[in-house]
């Protein structure tokens, strides 16, 4: 198979406006007649759902939830990024984009990335517009901070809720297509098929979840902003229902996954308590902007605090080491993800970890409190304040900045970060890989399409912190609504498409037979117990960091264990109610499947570049160490069960020059 | 830490529903929801239905989890979802009763697990800005100054869950309505229509059935994002003006 | 519907109904204290009765008295109206009821209000009833001959039980007064953050002055007059 990512000719700059201009269109009569399935109700598919409603398409949003505005995209919470360049700072759609690319170690597309810069100014207005409260400055225009792995100060936020914001902004330009009749909502339906009907996607079967009955939808196309992956590894800080199903089932009717070992570990985590935790929380990268990484540079001292004996204010200055500013003094705490976890692990698998479990490090911002006490003080007109002013004034300050994060860390940990400093540890927390698709997000199958968290396009083997909002919205509102005229616009004379066809009842009965063998297994084991052993192996060997031995032996073990499920897992209930466990049980049987195929991509890949770390591959300072001869390209793969095949995509870089990345 | 734990069983909404005993070993860094999980293994353990209930990002924000627990919704302890709600705030030996949000507007589907349909179709019926895509202008073209900012900010964190209807004797959906109806009007993007949508808005939230509010602050104390009825003031303020002081009817 | 009676029937518009009536009844209730703080002149009742007399003949406040009675009523019907409602938007009532996020009064404000309720009914039936209809003895004060009623606030009070029921009247009207009063500032929409404060706090000096002024009367009676 071919892949053709189908990229417009001409100059880098000039590709999406050109092609903008040129490509096909659907007339609004016509649109009318067609019909649009898009699953999925994040920000890439609420928007995406909301602006073909706009366009006159009929539009069918299915989301699993109990209402659209539930997604986990509403949990994203430091910023957006977009080039506005409004803090005069050097920003501009080239530097976001060679960010992005060099963020993503070079294992993304160029023109996807470019066009994602220049669509990232278009989503602040149309965001601004709909009434998204981001923050402002006292001249009543908006603000900005800095995120990870750049050097300008580009990112929009509404408090440490930004991703709540713009998705409930995503989800009332939905809600106003709903009223006016141009999208029909189905809440608490799940994909679990996809149909194809002479190769194209042409619908999906969705279980109604609160009666069990499975459902037949046909459509023209069907959209997929069904989000990441990230809890094939059962702890991450993704929401306990994200999953890879809907994704996945699409996999087997032939869609191609690209780079599914590119997951991104988060570098500022709350660490696991013990063995009952559900979930990971995030604390916002943007609390790196303020705070300082450090572990003691004694090993006595680490100990101490782990047993209890110390507490991180017991470490005088001189034996703490910040070893973010220590390794990268350009960039300091604010490296990207990839790095600033690799070097949490590093530091904690020397011995300098502070937590009982020994995974974890200090996230300090004593500094900063002094820092801003001093400030606020001096603008106060306050003179020679003693010691314990300039803090009260300077937790002032922390606390408007930062002050909901602050609040959830102590109701978690029962610890005051204002006193302490915090206890982080890196968890998963987004996935790079996703369905390939060409530069219009079609998949190999014509007719489906990927947005978002869902697709491999945009962040290479690193997503920049702030993009992820930045992309699933930039899919939505500026990306689809074209690039879907180019497969439809050729669908026009296609009436609709009947449930009633063959392809749906066979894909019906599949799904069927499926959730039955699920029930029928009656073994001893719950579901859950299976996610999290299935977790525990892909966070062992296919996590931080990799090797050939262990994913050879990990692979081996998901095996096993997918067999072991298979015959021993207890699914309670029937398929034809309302049945939480059944729902989990089939998401964890894809997790099985899918953790598999990242194990054989990280085998595949050897090289190190961002989230994909191989021990066998890196320079002498413990750096990644890329190969960008042999593997300078995407890898989508075909599922099968024994042997999934590769197929490559070349990946062309005409504009930027590949360096080794460095944040020294 | 040991908790008997009295749980509201009910198949669907059709059967009776009856509260259920358990006895569950926990320990007090985890959270309620953890604590839930643990019940539930050791009920799949025995082939037994584990409890029903809804949850999804457990960080406090999706709105998803739901639960009144010793009559307050989301437990104790103030402006905390029952995800963000730990073991720490209860004692061992403590009895903890778990019923689901009770509202006729919110009809159970099972256990604990309620539909909350009726909130979107209030949002549906106004609670946006009619702006397509693409007609955006510059962001900064029309500043907005920090405080009202922040006020819109504070009524649009509202997340939804529902435990203002929950927490109010009148099962009233003023807070949740009065939030979104007051983010809007408060900035210039959603002033322009903010006639008409108070009065569409109310109108929905009447026809869903809710109770009417007597004013009691409960959906305030209780309100996980900690969302004043100030708001509920201004959307009684809007909702006036809109039908009494302007020519506007929906 | 029109818009008229399409907005005094949402939500809003009954809740506006019951915070203006409530106003009006508080305005009255002051009213009446000022009224009846004249038993408390040491004259054998002379100028109550003057007052009662005036109140009871000039047009202009018998007209405003049919308006006080409409909107007692309609306080009443409406606050029944709406608690039935709000009880049926409950449906299956919590097995734990939830007292710490509200006041024990904004709870039980139709509890309360029913009380009133009754007790008005008695208390109109005592005097109001007796002074329009009834055989109240006259008496003369300059040449004008009044009923006087102040004879019949005497005896009254003067039985203990009486004395009882009135005192507690008063504290249930307290309490609901205690919610009642910044309730319907709220309802009107007039929430500030500078202003409330003060509203709030005139709302707990009411609730507790007026009742208690009116129910010194029935003790100074029962106390000092008849011993």
């Amino acid at each position: 198979m071919e892949l053709k990512s189908n990229v417009p000719e001409g100059a880098l700059a000039e590709k999406w406006t050109k092609y903008r201009s040129t490509m096909n269109l659907v007339a609004p009569n016509n649109k009318r007649r067609i019909d649009i399935i898009v699953v999925g109700t994040g920000l890439a598919g609420a928007s995406a759902a909301a602006t073909l409603g706009e366009l006159g398409y009929n539009v069918k949003a299915f989301t699993f939830h109990d209402s659209p505005r539930r997604a986990h995209s509403i949990a994203a919470q430091g910023g957006i990024n977009a080039a506005k360049n409004y803090q005069n700072d050097g920003d501009s759609v080239y530097r976001l984009f060679y960010d992005t690319i060099k963020g993503g170690d070079y294992r993304s597309r160029e023109a996807n990335v470019h066009r994602l810069a220049e669509a990232s100014r278009n989503i602040i207005d149309q965001c601004v517009a709909q009434g998204v409260p981001f923050a402002r400055e006292y001249g009543g225009l908006l603000a900005n901070r800095s995120f990870g792995g750049v050097q300008v100060s580009r990112t929009f936020y509404a408090r440490g809720q930004t991703g709540q914001q713009l998705l409930l902004g995503a989800y009332q330009a939905l809600s106003r297509q709903i009223s006016l009749g141009n999208v029909e909502m189905y809440n608490r339906h799940e994909m679990l098929d996809l149909v194809k009907i002479d190769g194209k996607a042409r619908g999906i079967i969705a279980r109604n979840l609160l009666n069990g009955k499975l459902e037949r939808f046909a459509a023209h196309c069907v959209v997929l902003a069904t989000g990441g992956y990230g809890n094939v590894f059962y702890l991450s800080t993704n929401a306990m229902g994200s999953n890879v199903t809907a994704a996945w089932r699409a996999v087997r009717r032939g869609a191609l996954m690209a780079n599914p070992c590119f997951t991104q570990i988060h570098p500022t985590c709350i660490p696991v308590s013990g063995d009952y935790q559900s979930k990971l929380t995030l604390m916002s990268e943007s609390l790196r902007n303020d705070g300082r990484v450090w572990v003691p540079k004694k090993k006595e001292d680490a100990e101490a605090i782990r047993n209890g004996q110390k507490t991180g204010l017991d470490i005088a200055e001189d034996d703490r080491d910040y070893y973010l500013e220590r390794r990268y003094p350009a960039f300091g705490n604010l490296v990207p993800r990839d790095v600033a976890s690799r070097a949490a692990k590093i530091e904690c698998d020397k011995g300098h970890g502070v937590s009982p479990t020994g995974l974890a490090v200090f996230l300090d911002f004593a500094a900063a409190i002094e820092r801003y006490g001093k400030s606020r003080a001096h603008s106060l007109g306050l003179h020679n304040p003693n010691a314990a002013k300039i803090r009260e004034l300077g937790e002032k300050v922390v606390e408007e900045k930062y002050g909901n994060l602050f609040q959830m860390y102590e109701k978690i940990t029962g610890e005051n970060p204002y006193k302490m400093p915090m206890k982080i540890y890196p968890a998963v927390h987004y996935t790079m890989g996703g369905l390939w698709v060409d530069y219009n997000l079609e998949t190999n199958v014509p007719g489906l399409f990927a947005l978002g968290e869902a697709n491999f396009s945009d962040h290479g083997a690193n997503r920049l912190g702030a993009s992820a909002l930045m992309q699933g919205l930039a899919d939505g509102y500026f990306v689809i609504p074209y690039t879907i005229g180019q497969f439809l616009s050729k669908e026009i004379r296609t009436p609709s498409i009947s449930p009633d066809h063959e392809a749906f009842a066979t894909a019906e009965e599949h799904t069927r037979e499926q959730l039955q063998k699920l029930i029928n297994v009656k073994g001893n084991q719950s579901v859950e117990s299976f996610h999290r052993r299935l977790g525990k192996i892909i966070w062992d060997y296919c996590g931080m960091s990799r090797s050939a031995e262990g994913l050879t032996k990990a692979r081996q073990m998901v095996r096993e264990l997918r067999e072991e499920f298979w015959k021993d897992v207890f699914v309670p209930g029937d398929m034809d109610e309302f049945n939480p466990e059944l729902e989990k049980a089939a998401r964890v049987a894809d997790f099985m499947e899918l953790g598999e195929l990242m194990i054989i991509d990280a085998l595949d890949r050897n090289e190190s570049c961002g989230g994909h770390f191989r021990e066998e591959y890196q320079t002498p300072e413990g750096e990644a160490l890329r190969n960008d001869k042999d593997y300078t390209y995407v890898a989508a793969w075909e599922w099968d069960d024994n042997d999934p095949v590769l197929h490559k995509e070349e990946l062309q870089f005409d504009n930027v020059e590949l360096k080794t990345r460095s944040y020294k | 830490m040991k908790i008997t734990l009295k749980v509201w069983r009910q198949k669907n909404i059709q059967s009776k529903g009856q509260f259920e005993t358990y006895q569950v070993e926990a320990n007090e860094h985890m959270s309620f929801l953890e604590m839930m999980d643990v019940l539930n293994e050791s009920l799949i353990a025995e082939k037994k239905d584990p409890v029903s209930f809804e949850h999804d990002c457990r960080e406090g924000i999706c709105g998803t989890c739901n639960m009144v627990i010793n009559g307050q919704p989301h437990g104790p302890m103030k402006g905390t979802t029952v995800c963000q709600l730990h073991m720490r705030s209860f004692k061992d030996g403590d009895t903890i009763v778990v019923e689901p949000w009770r509202a006729k507007a919110f009809p159970l589907v099972k256990d604990l697990v309620v539909d909350r349909s009726a909130f979107d179709r209030i949002i549906q019926a106004g609670g946006y800005v009619s702006v397509n895509t693409g007609q955006a202008q510059d962001a900064n073209a029309i500043p907005i100054e920090k405080d009202t900012a922040s006020d819109a900010f504070d009524a649009a964190t509202c997340i939804g869950c529902g435990a203002c209807v929950a927490a109010c004797p009148n099962a009233s959906a003023m807070l949740f309505t009065s939030a979104k109806v007051s983010h809007l009007a408060q900035l210039p993007q959603g002033k322009v229509e903010s006639k008409k949508r108070v009065q569409a808005m109310v109108n929905q939230m009447d026809d869903e059935g809710f109770g009417m509010c007597s004013n009691v602050g409960a959906c305030e104390a209780e309100c996980p994002k900690e969302i004043s009825i100030e708001n509920i003031a201004l959307m009684n303020r809007e909702y006036f003006g809109s039908v009494v002081g302007s020519e506007t009817s929906v | 519907m029109s818009w008229v009676s399409k907005f005094l029937t949402s939500s809003i518009g009954r809740k506006l109904l019951m915070s203006l009536t409530g106003l009006f009844l508080v305005v009255f209730l002051v009213v009446h204290l000022i009224g009846n703080l004249q038993l408390m002149v040491a004259d054998q009742g002379k100028a109550f009765n003057i007052y009662a007399e005036f109140m009871t003949t000039n047009p202009l406040i018998k007209t405003t008295s049919y308006g006080l009675y409409f909107f007692i009523l309609l306080h009443a019907v409406q606050g029944i109206i709406l608690w039935q409602k709000n009880r049926a938007a409950r449906g299956t009532r919590y097995a734990v009821p939830n007292k710490v996020s509200s006041t024990f009064a904004s709870r039980n404000m139709a509890w309360l209000g029913i009380i009133i309720f009754v007790f008005l009914v008695l208390h109109m039936g005592q005097f109001w009833f007796r002074m329009k209809m009834g055989d109240v003895p006259p008496v003369t004060y300059d040449g004008q001959t009044v009923k006087n009623l102040y004879a019949i606030v005497a005896e009254a009070f003067s039985q203990w039980w009486y004395v009882v029921i009135y005192v507690v009247s008063m504290i249930v009207i307290g309490f609901h007064l205690l919610h009642g009063f910044q309730s319907a500032f709220q309802t009107l929409g007039l929430n500030h953050r500078k202003y409330t404060p003060f509203i709030k706090g005139l709302g707990v000096i009411y609730s507790i002055i007026v009742p208690l002024a009116f129910a010194i009367i029935p003790l100074y009676f029962f106390f000092m007059i008849k011993s």
